[in-house]
């Protein structure tokens, strides 16, 4: 019995620790924007790794989350013959929750565990030990191009979920089920706003980007060097991800629709 | 051998790692421009004796001093321009795997210099040509052996023409002909371009060959120094196991365990 | 060339996103119409103003001529005071135009309908529109007619 709380209380203390360490982590990174502005070939490098392969993944699934909805959302509002609003409930739920969600959410499996598991093996094969050896710092050579580029490119990913996936919604409510035209894109445009939708999803999508990124490197810089850890490390990269996304996500719809 | 002033002076090391206890009252000094080999049975912190000394680790106890420099009091910036001066060729090389060859050894020329890239061109050919590796240059380090990997990182860790260079196990994993390739390249480097080298192994006979002093540490203690030779002379029991490769003697065969006896029967009594 | 490659994907990857920003701004959302903030004021007393919001349309037989930019209530009247922005291009309404609440469709948003009257002025900044009507609100109408229904149910009885 003592030993099941001597064990709770150290895996809460090694929590902590590492809780601190990630936040020491995250300022270093920060820091490490002085050295990333006059070599911007580091930042490009590392858009392209995170950004434009994550593309075809985002494409894709916006495409059809968006004609899903306007499936199952036209069944439920012909039942009140209020199928004119189609292009509401589609633009809505896209551009305020499920493009930033989504995409944050695959993004921490397509871009966020390959980075975990990249650092985890640089660090495993010394990489990390050489460049330090050699007089570079690792966080700002490695980690704060790849921070930053997961930044720029979670807002222009999920902004591009939510397009296609308008356009996804249109084909379907529109060509399909005989929608008319007009009324979905005019009852869209006069009810969402830009500054309280649009702006809003891309403030979190921008929040998504910084905890996305910022854990994958974590669980990266910060894994046991085995192959059995880097794994372990991936995976709670996933995890980890997938859990703040969602609870900020209700923390940031609550603070800005709240009233 | 003490007319030849240190490089590096090693004064009563302690460092532990979690509740064991790695080096308990190490003195050691490396002389300049001299091959130094410090060797030991596996898990005596060998390795972490080249991060102690590089700087990437901080002892609980001691000092260590790099070219009259304390290498753990040194500010971040100083340590850098410290480390600048000193190569370090990891055990697996440690190259950067999205760069190729040429790019890898470029690498420390472009972070810490800013000669015309005409110029680095002609420092890296000539850098890979002392290793004998000009024709690789367009390779990516996953297509290359362990060995030409290692040679790979060595001419990487004399790019920025260090005062010494530390070398983690570069015999280990090597089939004779490149471990004897390593070795020559370790001498005739040192030589030639007066450095100085410290040489981290266990691999006694390719070891002694190449090295001009050698430090042999065993339970967190230098058990024994002196040139090859003497070495290979010693009366001391652990040195003379460890130089003729004894299986057991005082550095025991079994880990640490109660008798055998005793293991089985509390397993009988446990049951 | 590999490096040209590479800056040439990750510029068409930026473009694409900004331009998928760009569609969210102009046909999704409302920012289109939003720009328009020039033009003037006018304001409009009612009883009850049911669900109209701060946006909500303004029209002239039924084309958008501006919107609704501030929804107050007067403690005195105890009436709702409502602030409405018409777009420059639209400066010929009557003075006696009276300002209805509408719903568009059954359940649909309400906005705010102007029926023009015949007087030679038109109204400009900081008017204020004098005969209005109130929204029609769902119970009120609801009860009136269960009350009528309940009234000649009992007079036919009689």
């Amino acid at each position: 019995m003592l030993d099941l709380l001597a064990d709770f209380g150290r895996k809460g203390v090694e929590a902590f620790e590492r809780l601190g360490r990630g936040h020491l982590l995250f300022l270093q990174i920060l820091a490490g924007i002085t050295s990333l502005l006059p070599r911007p070939g580091l930042l490009l490098t590392q858009i392209h790794s995170i950004g434009v392969r994550t593309v075809t993944i985002i494409v894709v699934s916006g495409l059809f989350v968006g004609m899903v909805l306007s499936l199952q959302g036209y069944y439920v509002l012909s039942q009140f013959a209020a199928e004119d609003s189609l292009g509401v409930m589609v633009a809505a739920s896209l551009v305020r929750e499920l493009g930033p969600v989504v995409t944050a959410l695959l993004f921490a499996g397509r871009a966020g565990s390959a980075l975990t598991a990249e650092i985890g093996l640089m660090k495993a094969t010394e990489q990390l030990s050489g460049l330090e050896m050699m007089a570079v710092d690792p966080v700002r050579r490695i980690l704060t191009p790849r921070f930053f580029a997961g930044f720029i490119s979670m807002p222009l990913l999920a902004a591009l979920f939510s397009a296609v996936g308008a356009i996804g919604g249109y084909f379907v409510g529109v060509g399909l089920l005989g929608v008319d035209e007009g009324a979905f894109w005019s009852q869209m445009q006069s009810k969402i706003d830009w500054n309280e939708d649009v702006i809003n999803g891309v403030i979190k999508s921008l929040v998504f980007g910084v905890i996305c990124t910022w854990i994958a490197l974590f669980q990266g810089y910060d894994t046991v060097p085995t192959s059995a850890g880097v794994s372990r490390s991936t995976t709670r990269t996933v995890v980890h991800s997938a859990l703040a996304v969602l609870v900020l996500d209700f923390v940031l719809t609550a603070l800005m629709f709240g009233d | 051998m003490n007319t030849v002033p240190s490089l590096i002076k090693i004064r009563n090391l302690h460092f532990s790692r979690g509740d064991r206890s790695i080096f308990n009252g190490v003195d050691i000094d490396i002389p300049r421009g001299k091959v130094t080999a410090i060797m030991g049975p596996s898990g005596t912190g060998k390795t972490t004796l080249l991060k102690l000394i590089g700087g990437q680790l901080r002892p609980s106890q001691g000092t260590i001093e790099v070219d009259g420099q304390n290498v753990h009091e040194l500010s971040r910036k100083a340590l850098f321009e410290l480390r600048m001066r000193m190569g370090m060729l990891f055990q697996t090389g440690a190259l950067l795997t999205d760069l190729n060859v040429y790019d890898n050894v470029a690498y420390p020329l472009r972070e810490h210099t800013n000669l015309p890239e005409s110029m680095i061109r002609r420092l890296v050919l000539m850098k890979l040509e002392a290793v004998g590796l000009r024709g690789a240059r367009d390779l990516m380090p996953s297509a290359l052996s362990g060995g030409m990997a290692r040679r790979v990182a060595l001419s990487r860790a004399i790019a920025l023409d260090p005062m010494m260079v530390m070398y983690d196990e570069p015999f280990t994993g090597q089939d004779p002909i490149s471990m004897g390739v390593l070795a020559q390249l370790v001498r005739r480097l040192n030589d030639a371009a007066g450095l100085t080298s410290i040489l981290v192994s266990h691999d006694v006979e390719e070891t002694s060959s190449i090295s001009d002093l050698v430090y042999v540490i065993n339970g967190g203690k230098v058990i024994e120094q002196g040139t090859p030779k003497e070495l290979a002379d010693s009366t001391s029991a652990s040195v003379r196991q460890f130089m003729s490769g004894l299986p057991d003697g005082p550095v025991g065969f079994h880990y640490e365990a109660p008798t055998l006896e005793e293991d089985l029967l509390s397993m009988r009594g446990g049951n | 060339m590999k490096m040209r490659q590479l800056e040439i994907t990750v510029g068409a990857f930026m473009a694409a996103g900004l331009v998928a920003l760009f569609f969210l701004a102009m046909q999704v959302s409302n920012l289109a119409n939003i720009t328009t903030s020039e033009g003037y004021e006018i304001t409009a007393r009612f009883d009850n103003i049911g669900g109209l919001k701060v946006r909500s349309p303004v029209s002239m037989a039924g084309v958008r001529i501006g919107r609704v930019v501030d929804i107050g209530y007067d403690q005195k009247s105890f009436e709702a005071v409502v602030t409405m922005l018409i777009e420059p291009d639209y400066n010929q309404i009557p003075e006696d135009t009276i300002a209805k609440i509408y719903t568009s469709g059954l359940l649909g948003e309400q906005y705010v309908g102007l029926d023009p009257g015949g007087s030679m002025e038109s109204l400009e900044q900081g008017s204020e529109i004098m005969i209005t009507q109130s929204a029609l609100v769902l119970e009120e109408i609801i009860g009136q007619f269960l009350f009528s229904q309940a009234e000649e149910n009992a007079m036919t009885q009689e």
